[in-house]
């Protein structure tokens, strides 16, 4: 998104400017009220939220929701709490964002610098593929990943993620190189540099900001996934998210809204933190990925 | 003459074989992800297509039972719940998210002091995952703790706010979540397009006396097409692969009340063992994406040709 320079030539009264304000402030408190709800229960303790006071800020502040949360909620079966599903998510998240970024970037560097006969048609199947509704591979899926021996582990997972995140880091790379001088390239390889010479000391020198757009859209989507988690995965591999649904709609005993919240903040946090610390690239990639080209 | 030929020939071979290699290597590298992309993407796609003509339950099988599938599935009441909702949901998440981020975007473009932290707040939602928003608005939303609740409690005792429990209304509670989560991301790209439009524009419609009204409905809107149309196709094909908000934040419930063809698509193969209907309504799902995204695809491909890329 473009940095600000507005220099819109509509002129506003100071009436309307006041209300234009009020309005944008209504909005940021829309959008983060829920956000704002979350925090403030997972520090309460269960009678204070049941008594009526969700808005209200924590009378006697616990950190008891969150070590309860994370060490010893009932997930599904056993009482681990969160965090083995935290690492399973991390063990599954790591391994498929570097995948899908190394074969993106080199299926966008084949796909514009070194072209094919047909080499539009390979794209626009790889960009069709990201639109897919995942119902449609569902269950040949599951049939595979238990023919080969993957059903339910962490490498299986890696592997859906790697498989279904191809289409959007090729069509990131390939639109990033595409607008990379050519001329570079036929200089090199009229020095005699060879093609995996002219991708290490050519291009990925200068791919920084669109490796960072990739990654932080991976990242996003593979740890944010519930689909195929929920899926693929079982007791050994299934992510955070799949554990925090587990979590909170189970039916049985006292619903623990505080430590429900105080996982929701967990599952959030690392998408989240990303997002502070790198918005800029993150917006790219939306948009990227929104709009073709 | 006929050594030193011998010893040329095995030279010259391997020569035009490396040369071959490296004329290879590029579609070579990018074999195994065109490779799994066909086979993973396209091969299970007719799969499953294949498994919609057969009368698969527990486990795929191969008779083939033509169209029952589909007969079964238009004739299922679930079914017809599903795509109702999908219309209500979809629809109104489609035009509620245009106009809060159209609104928001336009909004925002009146050189607003402070814009650089709200814009982040708008749209951080965006990065959470469906799960996370939906146990926020679950809780937020159930009338024993939430909203009701809350306003209760400053007095008005008859305030009633049970929409996520009411069979009737719960669909509009994934409609409030859904459009929290997006309508930022919407006004990004509104934001992006309004910034791309050229002032000189603007002032001269402004020289020849429109409103501010009429600057923004007869030149600015307008303008606006492409980021609609983006908009638009991000958001339909969004609501028809919705699922993960459902789980998390009614189950699909109460009842059968916020069904949605995703749910139903995995209810039906995983949990009912109907995997035939399963996955003719995986096909269904599959047609109704393409029919937004293929032709907005083909148009994007073919006027970035006509613009001489």
């Amino acid at each position: 998104m473009a940095v600000s320079s507005p220099d819109t030539a509509v002129r506003t009264g100071r009436v309307t400017r006041a209300l234009i304000y009020a309005l944008l402030i209504v909005f940021a408190v829309y959008y983060l009220l829920p956000f704002y709800v979350m925090v403030v229960n997972s520090f309460k303790p269960l009678d204070e939220i049941r008594g009526g006071a969700m808005l209200a800020l924590p009378k006697l502040f616990t950190v008891e929701p969150w070590l309860t949360a994370w060490n010893s909620a009932q997930i599904g079966v056993s009482p681990t709490g969160l965090s083995p599903y935290f690492i399973n998510s991390i063990l599954m998240v790591v391994p498929a964002v570097a995948l899908s970024t190394v074969f993106g970037a080199i299926n966008g560097y084949v796909l514009t610098k070194w072209r094919f006969p047909g080499h539009d048609i390979v794209f626009g199947m790889m960009l069709l593929a990201c639109f897919i509704p995942f119902q449609i591979v569902l269950i040949p899926m599951a049939r595979i990943l238990g023919l080969v021996g993957l059903a339910g582990s962490t490498p299986g997972l890696v592997m859906v993620h790697v498989v279904y995140g191809i289409g959007f880091t090729t069509l990131f790379f390939r639109n990033y190189y595409e607008a990379f001088p050519t001329e570079l390239v036929k200089a090199a390889q009229i020095d005699g540099a060879s093609f995996w010479q002219i991708f290490f000391r050519i291009l990925l020198p200068s791919s920084g900001p669109i490796i960072v757009v990739t990654v932080i859209w991976q990242f996003t989507n593979v740890w944010n996934d519930f689909l195929f988690g929920a899926s693929f995965g079982d007791f050994d591999s299934m992510p955070m998210t799949v554990a925090l649904n587990n979590l909170v709609s189970s039916s049985t005993g006292v619903k623990e809204y505080n430590v429900h919240f105080a996982g929701a903040i967990m599952a959030a946090l690392p998408t989240l933190v990303v997002y502070i610390v790198s918005g800029r690239y993150f917006v790219r990639g939306l948009m990227a990925g929104a709009v073709k080209g | 003459m006929s050594i030193t030929q011998t010893e040329t020939v095995p030279i010259v071979t391997t020569a035009t074989a490396r040369e071959r290699l490296q004329g290879w290597l590029p579609r070579l590298v990018l074999a195994p992800s065109f490779a799994a992309v066909l086979l993973f993407v396209y091969g299970f796609i007719l799969f499953t297509f294949y498994l919609s003509f057969t009368n698969s339950k527990i486990l795929p099988n191969f008779t083939f039972v033509g169209l029952q599938n589909y007969e079964k599935l238009f004739a299922a009441p679930n079914w017809w719940t599903a795509l109702s909702n999908l219309a209500i949901f979809g629809g109104l998440y489609i035009v509620i998210c245009t106009i809060v981020g159209l609104g928001l975007a336009i909004l925002l473009d009146q050189k607003i002091r402070g814009e650089g932290l709200l814009r982040p707040i708008y749209l951080y939602p965006m990065a959470l995952s469906f799960i996370v928003t939906g146990t926020a608005w679950k809780w937020f939303l159930d009338p024993g703790i939430g909203v009701e609740t809350i306003v209760r409690s400053w007095g008005f005792e008859t305030f009633t706010f049970d929409w996520i429990k009411n069979n009737d209304m719960a669909i509009y509670t994934v409609v409030i979540a859904a459009v929290w989560q997006s309508s930022g991301f919407v006004m990004a790209m509104f934001l992006a397009g309004l910034r791309g439009i050229d002032n000189e524009i603007l002032k001269a419609a402004q020289i020849d006396g429109a409103s501010n009204f009429q600057l923004y409905r007869r030149i600015v809107i307008p303008l606006l097409k492409p980021a609609f149309l983006s908009a638009f196709v991000v958001l339909a094909h969004l609501a028809i692969k919705s699922y993960d908000l459902v789980v998390a934040l009614t189950n699909g419930g109460p009842g059968r009340a916020t069904e949605l063809p995703a749910t139903f698509m995995y209810s039906y193969t995983f949990t009912r063992n109907q995997m035939g209907i399963g996955a003719s309504s995986a096909v269904i799902m599959l047609v109704m994406i393409a029919s937004v995204i293929v032709p907005y695809i083909y148009a994007e491909v073919k006027g970035g040709q006509s613009n001489g890329r």
